[in-house]
């Protein structure tokens, strides 16, 4: 091990992260609005999963696909909105169909339709086809699922630590994912079944984060009850901000393989995922979930708190290890 | 935190090198694999997705067997109203899921309240009796009644036509020839069809879509097949493709149905060598055709497939041998398809394909190249960046992290699960994850070193500290998992499952192996320092 091993963060930081609240609070608010009003104004792309219609990838058999040539062929076939894009390879297009008037048997026509006018030489990677009824359902089961989860989460938040941080944390979710949707609504990214995975894994790893975090203000809260809540707040972001750098580099070597060599079927997954969990996830944690505290008034409780909790702190820590002059910078 | 007892360690490298060992059998080709005992087959399947297919989601119509249900109602009506000599049979009407009775002048309506009650049975259930009726009559006043199918009894009908649609759904499936196709109920109404392999779903659908009900009719020739001049006991059926669309007066008494038929074959015509359809009625079949066939030598009969006339020949002789050829201008393929249909017998509601995923096997393996290649990109930047960040212990975590992804194909191939592209994703995140709890510890540790203590006092400490954190922050990920694995399905659903269990293993490996690995490390050398 002679090697120097890499340091990304070095060992003493003492940020004043809690000072930038000042600055991050309100960026983030103006960011959130900015979110909303891209969903309502320029909206999401939604994928067939939840509208309904139909999504062809098919791949030319003779070189490169003539998109222009299928372009006219398709609107020449009366079914609304049809789009073409390539997808990955030059053989390759995406054909996405509007939901056709006329419920279920509508949709099939409209496949057997194309599949007749592309002719023989277009080889069918992919059909999808979504009617009506699924789609809302599919929507339903979707939202559903992301209040489960966040709520869910919050009440085991809730149990594990007090509700404060329950709060805390879920403010800092739905900040993520309401950037996460604004970030969707700019990009165009396809929004079906794949971004509610996406969605549901950045808010499993943002709270992770925020979790992380939240364990080292809890323990701090129990050892030091008169330092200042900004300090302690600082202390415990600061200590366990090599730990937040070093993953992240981690999940996005991991998100940018998947990115790069995963192929066009789980890119815009892989997009949507290192925008939530790199970008917004980290953010979140340090400069939301962590100052939000101070508002939320946990210091204010925390004397009674801290007395009943150490009790049990002290049963965590064999006798020989708690020294009085445990890890304090101050 | 560092001591673990001899049974311990045996425990938990034992449950390891188990788990992993379950991975085995997804190394070797399917026909080794068949050759093992059963309980060593377990295997990862993948899904549609990776290996291409068919996924269609088929809802029955319960509008139609609603409406079937009240038809049956108002047909016992009229049959009481004939047999009691209550007014004129005619009169039934539906109104919804009602049908209404007005008596005659004159006749009894208690007498009527008691008959229509008979009409009423009760609905059992698996827990017995349940006290409901299938139909509640109303005496509405003034001889007028109105007679009611009630919603359990409409429901309990809609249960029976879905688990009667899965069986002729698996026998048409099957007549396919593929391998291992899958067919489930979902939900109330709905009915899963998963074919692994196969390249173009139309002709699957085109047989899913049929309900094929068969009838054999007399052709009406009392009157022409106009609209407006039907007689009450004909109905105007249009021709078949290839009987140009004519339309014909054909009367609504079935002589012989579909349910008589004990086998249709496809063939062709000795004289025309044209495709046809021969069929083979059972004895109660073969007598009522032999009976209607001579009574009726002279005039055509039809027959008729989901309302459509395929063909209306003139009987030439009774037909007494119980079988017969079905000619309709079919090519091969239409010939072949009719028989399944016909040997597969009529769905009791049509089917309605209300969602379509087919993947192509070109896609597939594509998909399975990049995505085991971006997995392996993946996991090697994040091994080579935890060596470059810690070390020895950097190498601890990557034996932990590779045990861990073995463990997880082992899970995987317990539980019989399916991979899917998502599902390689979770992995490759996983792998993040499980670093994550490494990173945990390590700077932990880190952290402790600086704050003066001796290694071991470091080590454990840092252990201790680590793992309640590791597991709060797991076990949130953990439920946005279920939440997914609950409302996902296909391709999410494995992106789920995947996810779930690699942070079940995550857990798991974080509090044991890693463990394991450094109190081995610290036993053996006994450091001074740490190198982290």
């Amino acid at each position: 091990m002679r090697i120097p091993l890499l340091r990304i963060v070095p060992d003493d930081t003492k940020f004043d992260f809690m000072r930038f609240r000042r600055i991050s609070f309100p960026l983030s608010a103006v960011l959130s609005i900015v979110a909303m009003l891209l969903y309502f104004f320029i909206g999401l792309n939604f994928g067939i999963d939840f509208v309904g219609g139909t999504l062809m990838e098919v791949q030319s058999k003779s070189g490169p696909a003539n998109i222009a040539q299928m372009r006219t062929t398709l609107n020449g076939l009366g079914l609304g909105e049809v789009q073409l894009q390539q997808f990955g390879a030059p053989t390759d297009v995406l054909i996405r169909i509007q939901q056709q008037p006329g419920g279920d048997t509508a949709q099939q026509a409209a496949v057997a339709k194309v599949r007749a006018a592309l002719g023989p030489d277009i080889d069918y990677r992919r059909v999808e086809v979504v009617g009506p009824r699924v789609s809302t359902e599919l929507l339903a089961y979707g939202t559903i699922g992301l209040m489960a989860a966040i709520l869910g989460i919050l009440i085991y938040l809730w149990f594990r630590f007090e509700w404060q941080f329950a709060l805390g944390a879920m403010v800092a979710n739905i900040h993520d994912l309401v950037l996460t949707i604004g970030f969707m609504s700019i990009a165009q990214i396809d929004f079906d079944l794949t971004s509610i995975a996406a969605l549901l894994t950045i808010l499993g790893y943002s709270l992770n984060d925020t979790v992380v975090i939240y364990d080292r203000i809890r323990e701090m809260l129990r050892r030091y009850k008169k330092m200042s809540m900004t300090d302690l707040l600082n202390i415990s972001v600061n200590s366990t901000l090599s730990r937040s750098i070093i993953t992240h580099v981690t999940v996005t070597l991991a998100l940018l393989a998947l990115l790069l060599f995963g192929g066009p079927a789980i890119h815009s997954f892989t997009a949507t995922m290192m925008f939530g969990v790199v970008l917004v996830g980290t953010y979140t944690s340090i400069f939301i979930a962590a100052p939000i505290l101070i508002y939320l008034g946990v210091g204010t409780t925390r004397l009674s708190e801290a007395k009943e909790k150490e009790t049990a702190a002290k049963d965590d820590i064999p006798a020989r290890f708690r020294e009085p002059s445990a890890p304090g910078r101050r | 935190m560092l001591y673990f007892s001899r049974w311990k360690t045996a425990v938990v490298l034992g449950i390891t090198a188990l788990v992993c060992l379950c991975a085995v059998p997804n190394f070797f080709p399917e026909k080794v694999v068949d050759t093992w005992p059963k309980w060593a087959q377990r295997h990862i399947v993948l899904g549609l997705d990776l290996q291409g297919g068919s996924h269609i989601l088929l809802e029955v119509d319960s509008n139609a067997v609603r409406k079937e249900k009240v038809e049956a109602l108002r047909d016992d009506v009229r049959r009481v109203v004939r047999e009691n000599r209550l007014g004129s049979p005619g009169a039934a009407a539906i109104r919804g899921n009602t049908v209404e009775y007005r008596l005659r002048e004159g006749a009894d309506p208690a007498l009527a309240l008691t008959k229509f009650r008979e009409l009423a049975q009760p609905l059992g259930g698996i827990m017995g009796p349940t006290g409901q009726r299938s139909v509640d009559v109303v005496d509405a006043g003034n001889g007028l009644f109105r007679l009611t199918v009630t919603e359990p009894a409409m429901l309990e009908r809609i249960r029976q036509s879905v688990d009667q649609s899965i069986q002729i759904v698996e026998r048409r499936v099957n007549e396919l020839g593929t391998v291992e196709p899958s067919i489930a109920r979902q939900g109330a109404d709905r009915v899963l069809v998963q074919v692994p392999g196969l390249q173009d779903p139309s002709r699957l659908k085109d047989l899913l879509g049929k309900t094929a009900k068969l009838t054999f009719r007399m052709v009406d020739m009392t009157a022409a097949p106009e609209p407006g001049r039907v007689p009450p006991d004909s109905e105007i059926l249009q021709g078949s493709r290839a009987e140009n669309r004519q339309p014909y007066l054909i009367e609504k008494r079935v002589v012989v149905s579909g349910e008589d038929l004990t086998d249709a074959q496809p063939g062709f015509d000795q004289r025309t060598s044209e495709p046809i359809v021969t069929f083979r009625f059972n004895s109660n079949g073969a007598r009522r055709f032999a009976q209607a066939t001579q009574e009726n030598v002279g005039r055509p009969f039809a027959i008729v497939l989901d309302n459509e006339v395929i063909s209306a020949p003139v009987i030439r002789e009774p037909i007494l041998g119980g079988s017969g050829q079905i000619s309709g201008g079919f090519t091969v393929q239409q010939a072949n398809d009719l028989a399944i249909l016909l040997r597969a017998g009529a769905l009791p509601a049509p089917l309605t394909i209300i969602e379509e995923r087919t993947v192509g096997p070109g896609l597939g393996q594509d998909s399975i190249e990049k995505g085991t290649r971006a997995a392996w990109i993946g996991s090697l930047l994040v091994v080579l960046f935890m060596f470059a960040t810690y070390g020895l212990f950097g190498l601890f975590a990557n034996i932990a992290v590779a045990i861990n992804v073995a463990m997880i194909f082992g899970v995987l191939s317990l539980l019989n699960a399916t991979l899917t592209l998502p599902g390689i994703a979770g992995v490759v995140l996983t792998v993040g994850i499980a670093v994550d709890s490494n990173v945990l510890i390590y700077e932990r540790i880190r952290e402790e070193v600086r704050a003066g203590r001796t290694p071991i006092s470091a080590l454990d400490a840092g252990f201790t500290r680590a793992l309640a954190t590791i597991l709060d922050s797991n076990i949130t990920t953990f439920i946005a998992a279920a939440v997914l694995f609950y409302i996902g399905t296909g391709p999410v659903r494995g992106f789920a499952v995947t996810l779930g269990i690699g942070i079940i293993t995550t857990v798991f490996t974080a509090f044991t192996l890693t463990r394991l690995m450094v109190a081995a490390w610290f036993r053996w050398w006994r450091p001074q320092t740490i190198p982290i």
